[in-house]
């Protein structure tokens, strides 16, 4: 019985972080109906913000921790506000290529590139040198829009089909990968403790406070995003352009405003997923996000995509169902049967244990 | 500024005469995972093999030769060996091959360099798989049928526990061998394994197999796996309130283990190829030459293993007095008494190594050397 509800635990621990990330791919699903393949990347970009920023705040105290948390869940959120911007945006809308300010912004990053080359301490050169690199590039193409030069090189015409913008979240998710390994290299780094750690003992039970800290995390930030979609207005533009863009448009919606939110919203959720992984598994890497991803990825598809309280219910399945059989005589077949009851729900519910099918009109 | 170009022009011929004067090197080729997850075995290898050819270079080289040494990375991701192996054979002409580590990734390059008749010396691949492939593929280590027998001998006499649990991981040729060898010998000795549960490469949550272990009521728990899962493992034990102690093989041997895994990692214990605190002058000479080389860096059993490696294969080059494959092979499978750190070199029939394993204790945040087990 101990052993039992030891691993029930464990499960549930396994499976909020599963949650967390699920949420991000189950609101972007939600709103744009595709799948934002990078999201796993910035989970992993969350935990490396979490390994500079842990350094800064003293180990093991709860303000330092929740700061840490803080900055990474920002700072993702402006990486998926960019992400968007950058690569998906101009395949969902008409968008004019201007010359000065693609100019502007590879001439601010590049000085700053150039002038931050010794200026940071060795440690935090790579860190504090993307960041500035970024924020130059940022602040350059501002003022060249303020100036209202143009060139304007070329306009697309938007409306790409989905599967377009799906191959470039997959484009953009390698991107992270791959020059993850390139600055921060590919072996493992060992992330700080930066929250209190203690284990408690409840009968034969062992508790963890990271383990309940993950728990505690995900079930708030579940709460928040219920609330966020359902009570507030920026939520209910939110459904509106999930049910249909142009006719929130039409109502005076901005599209924009509620899609840079939602991948804001999303990575935010990443990046807090980022920290909360690597507080349990303190060994991070720029590959780390693959199988998390995935399984979250998975996780998402069997509460039904689209669907909030789906994705955090798929996500608990899934880290349970994996613990029971990894703690189990078949812990060789951990995945294979994980995934096999998938398939099996998937086969008597296929839109997902809370989803609901939607009549496509054609 | 015209007088310049007569100038260029004479010294680019007096280069062209010297390269010309000057034998063509002898190329070797290296694969190793210098990146990704097992990055610090490739990296202590390549290290230890770099300093093997500096060493031989300065010395003259082999058959009037320099040395040229071309090292490939194969990322630590699985497929790539093979790729690597078969680059360095067919564009760079290699004439043998060095590496790796690993016995999983050494078993993607053995057939290649089988097929191709070019020699291949692993450093520390321990399964016993490795030389099987053919008669080309050799290794300078011990295998791992001996490195289970002093783990299983060394949890019997000296951790006094009948009952162990044994974690290993399913993905890994070295893993699973190891655990299968530890098995055989302890529970033919009289031991129990009271709990045998699997993982994953690249998994990161243990605390599942773990409670199970918990539950089964091990006095010891055996973890044949690489660093990075290993110290996770014991760090997440811990925190399960797993107070046994946790023993693993050759594959723990890496800076990373204490790093990731802390003070969980008190009382512990590992088998390895190599101790820099062995006080025999050969290993002290070389633990000196490597600081010195390499900014203060202490070398671990992959870079003495490497160091080996490399010396062994540049003797066999001597003695064949020829690169050619087989005659190369052959000079290598006659490998008798070599004297290297590691301790003394005999390739057996099948083209294996005999030596001796050093047992290290992980004490006060650091590696202590327990005691040297023999063949």
């Amino acid at each position: 019985m101990t052993e039992f509800l030891q691993q029930l635990l464990n499960g549930l621990s396994l499976g909020a972080v599963y949650a967390l990330i699920a949420l991000g791919y189950t609101m972007v699903y939600g709103v744009l109906r595709f799948i934002n393949f990078a999201h796993s990347d910035v989970f992993m970009v969350g935990a490396f913000i979490g390994y500079y920023a842990g350094r800064l705040v003293p180990e093991g105290t709860i303000w330092g921790g929740i700061a840490v948390l803080l900055t990474a869940m920002v700072g993702c959120s402006l990486l998926g506000m960019r992400i968007e911007k950058t690569a998906y945006r101009p395949l969902r809308e008409p968008i004019e290529f201007n010359l000065v300010t693609i100019l502007a912004a590879l001439i601010g990053g590049g000085a700053a590139f150039y002038l931050t080359r010794d200026v940071f301490p060795s440690d935090y050169a790579i860190a504090l040198r993307i960041i500035s690199c970024w924020a130059a590039a940022e602040a350059a193409s501002w003022l060249a829009r303020r100036t209202g030069l143009k060139i304007v090189l070329q306009r697309t015409r938007g409306g790409a089909p989905t599967l377009n913008v799906l191959i470039t979240a997959i484009g953009v998710s390698l991107l992270l990968e791959y020059s993850g390994q390139l600055i921060f290299g590919a072996a493992p780094r060992t992330f700080p403790a930066i929250f209190p750690s203690l284990n408690f003992h409840v009968g034969g039970l062992t508790i963890s406070t990271n383990q309940l800290c993950v728990i505690g995390v995900a079930a708030f930030l579940l709460v928040v995003l219920q609330f966020i979609v359902f009570r507030t207005r920026i939520g209910t533009a939110m459904r509106a352009v999930s049910m249909n863009p142009k006719a929130a448009a039409l109502m005076g919606v901005n599209n924009d405003v509620v899609i840079a939110f939602t991948f804001a919203l999303g990575s935010a959720l990443a990046g807090a997923g980022g920290i909360l992984y690597a507080v349990n598994y303190p060994s991070i890497d720029p590959l780390m996000g693959v199988m998390p991803g995935l399984k979250a990825f998975v996780a998402a598809i069997l509460g039904g995509i689209g669907n909030i309280p789906g994705a955090a219910l798929g996500g608990l399945l899934l880290g349970t169902v994996e613990t029971f059989v990894a703690g189990s005589e078949w812990s060789t077949y951990k995945d294979a049967i994980a995934f096999a009851i998938l398939i099996v729900i998937l086969l008597f519910r296929p839109a997902g244990l809370l989803g609901r099918f939607t009549i496509e009109k054609v | 500024m015209k007088f310049l170009r007569p100038l260029a022009a004479l010294l680019f011929s007096a280069l062209v005469g010297l390269t010309a004067q000057a034998a063509t090197p002898i190329k070797i080729g290296e694969y190793g995972s210098l990146t990704g997850k097992e990055a610090s075995f490739g990296q202590s290898s390549h290290k230890g093999i770099v300093l093997a050819f500096e060493e031989l270079n300065a010395a003259g080289g082999a058959l009037g030769s320099p040395l040229q040494l071309v090292t490939e990375d194969n990322q630590t991701k699985p497929g790539e060996s093979a790729t690597v192996a078969k680059k360095l054979i067919t564009r760079d002409k290699v004439v043998a091959l060095l590496g790796e580590v690993a016995s999983g990734r050494s078993l993607e390059a053995a057939p290649v360099a089988q097929k191709a008749r070019v020699p291949m010396v692993a450093p520390a691949a321990t399964n016993p798989k490795v030389t099987q492939t053919g008669n080309y593929v050799f290794r300078v280590c011990f295998i791992d049928p001996f490195q289970g027998t002093v783990m299983a001998k060394f949890a019997k006499e000296d951790l006094k526990v009948t009952k162990v649990a044994v974690l290993s991981s399913v993905s890994n040729a070295y893993s699973v061998g190891l655990a299968k060898f530890f098995r055989e010998t302890f529970t033919a000795g009289g031991g129990e394994i009271v709990a045998e549960k699997n993982f994953s490469e690249g998994d990161k949550d243990f605390r599942a197999q773990l409670t199970a272990v918990k539950a089964s009521g091990a006095e010891a728990v055996f973890v044949p796996s690489y660093y990075t899962e290993a110290a996770l493992i014991v760090r997440q034990a811990r925190e399960l309130g797993i107070n046994v102690p946790f023993f693993g093989g050759d594959g723990w041997e890496a800076p990373q283990l204490l790093q990731i895994g802390g003070d969980a990692l008190e009382g512990c214990y590992y088998s390895t190829h190599f101790s820099p605190e062995n006080q025999d002058p050969t290993v002290q000479q070389f633990v000196a030459k490597f600081k010195e080389r390499w900014n203060g860096e202490t070398p671990d059993a992959f870079a003495a293993l490497g160091y080996d490696a490399a010396y062994v294969l540049v003797d066999a080059i001597k003695r064949a007095g020829s690169t050619e494959g087989p005659k190369l092979r052959a000079a290598l499978a006659e490998t008798k008494d070599f004297a290297g750190v590691t301790g003394v070199t005999t390739i057996d029939k099948n083209r294996d190594a005999s030596k001796p394993a050093a047992i290290l204790a992980i004490k006060g945040g650091k590696l202590t050397f327990l005691k040297t087990v023999a063949p």
